[in-house]
């Protein structure tokens, strides 16, 4: 049997057991997404303080409303869909004037994100030490604009598929592909300061 | 002829190996043939390579520990 469908089962072992009552098989689905959950929460919020309170409220409302899993998408892909309302919700309640919401129009117009072409380095992590290349990426993807930022981490950093963006976000699939492309070529024009090829001017493009 | 836009928009999908055969050899010839866009597609592959090796995320042991416990005590509230 393949790795994949072995843990498929398992997991739907775990939310079985934990819906009879069994705390361990619960507290064990926990250990296994919290650190992506604290990740995403602390993607959306920009706030660890938030992104905690998030973390919690949402293993909670799980627990609570675990009877309302279906089973008939990823366990990871209903708890990411809870913790992204909690962390809307506080976005919402940080910035009173303003409402936040992922399905807010997003400008996907005629501008273009593509402001620098430069070649990169073979191999652009090498010259940056672990940490130096945490916060240069942390940084760029805090940059983003909160609709693109969800599908950014869920898409390319979690490995969600389309799909199952669309679902866990609340989104359609066009809007997740075209939010995606957007954050992806975003992430690359910024990107490209630290990893172009030293003595490659950029120039710029249309 | 397809032109850089028209490539730009299927970018994502290109990198995701989710295209048609058809639509991605015309793809191919755009980038065979424009610099630009060989180094738009080349960059943004390795955004997303080096976003996907990042390291995991561990969750810092104080705020596991708080969530651990609102947990215990939540569960064991519901089990009274």
């Amino acid at each position: 049997m393949p790795v994949s469908s072995l843990t498929a089962t398992d997991e739907a072992l775990l939310v079985a057991q934990a819906r009879e009552g069994d705390a361990k098989a619960f507290s064990e689905l926990v250990r296994r997404y919290e650190g992506k959950i604290f990740r995403l929460a602390q993607h959306v919020t920009q706030n660890r303080e938030d992104a905690e309170d998030v973390l919690q409220e949402t293993f909670m409302k799980a627990y609570e409303h675990l009877d309302q899993f279906q089973g008939n998408s990823k366990f990871y892909t209903w708890i990411v869909r809870i913790a992204v309302n909690q962390a809307l919700m506080k976005l919402r309640r940080r910035k009173t004037d303003k409402s936040v919401s992922l399905d807010e129009t997003i400008d996907t117009g005629e501008d273009t994100v593509v402001r620098e072409i430069a070649a990169w380095d073979e191999d652009p992590e090498a010259r940056y030490s672990r940490e130096e290349l945490g916060q240069i990426l942390g940084s760029a993807i805090e940059s983003l604009e909160p609709p693109y930022r969800s599908v950014f981490v869920l898409r390319d950093i979690d490995e969600l598929s389309t799909e199952e963006t669309a679902d866990a976000l609340g989104l359609s699939v066009p809007a997740v592909k075209s939010r995606l492309l957007r954050a992806r070529l975003q992430l690359r024009d910024k990107l490209t300061r630290y990893f172009k090829r030293k003595g490659d001017d950029a120039f710029a493009y249309l | 002829m397809l032109t850089c836009k028209d490539f730009l928009k299927e970018l994502s999908d290109y990198l995701d190996e989710a295209l048609d055969p058809a639509i991605r050899g015309k793809l191919e010839e755009h980038i065979a043939e424009c610099p630009n866009c060989w180094v738009i597609t080349d960059t943004t592959r390795k955004t997303v390579q080096i976003y996907k090796g990042m390291d995991p995320y561990p969750i810092p042991p104080d705020v596991e520990a708080r969530l651990m416990a609102a947990l215990e005590k939540k569960m064991a509230a519901k089990q009274k």
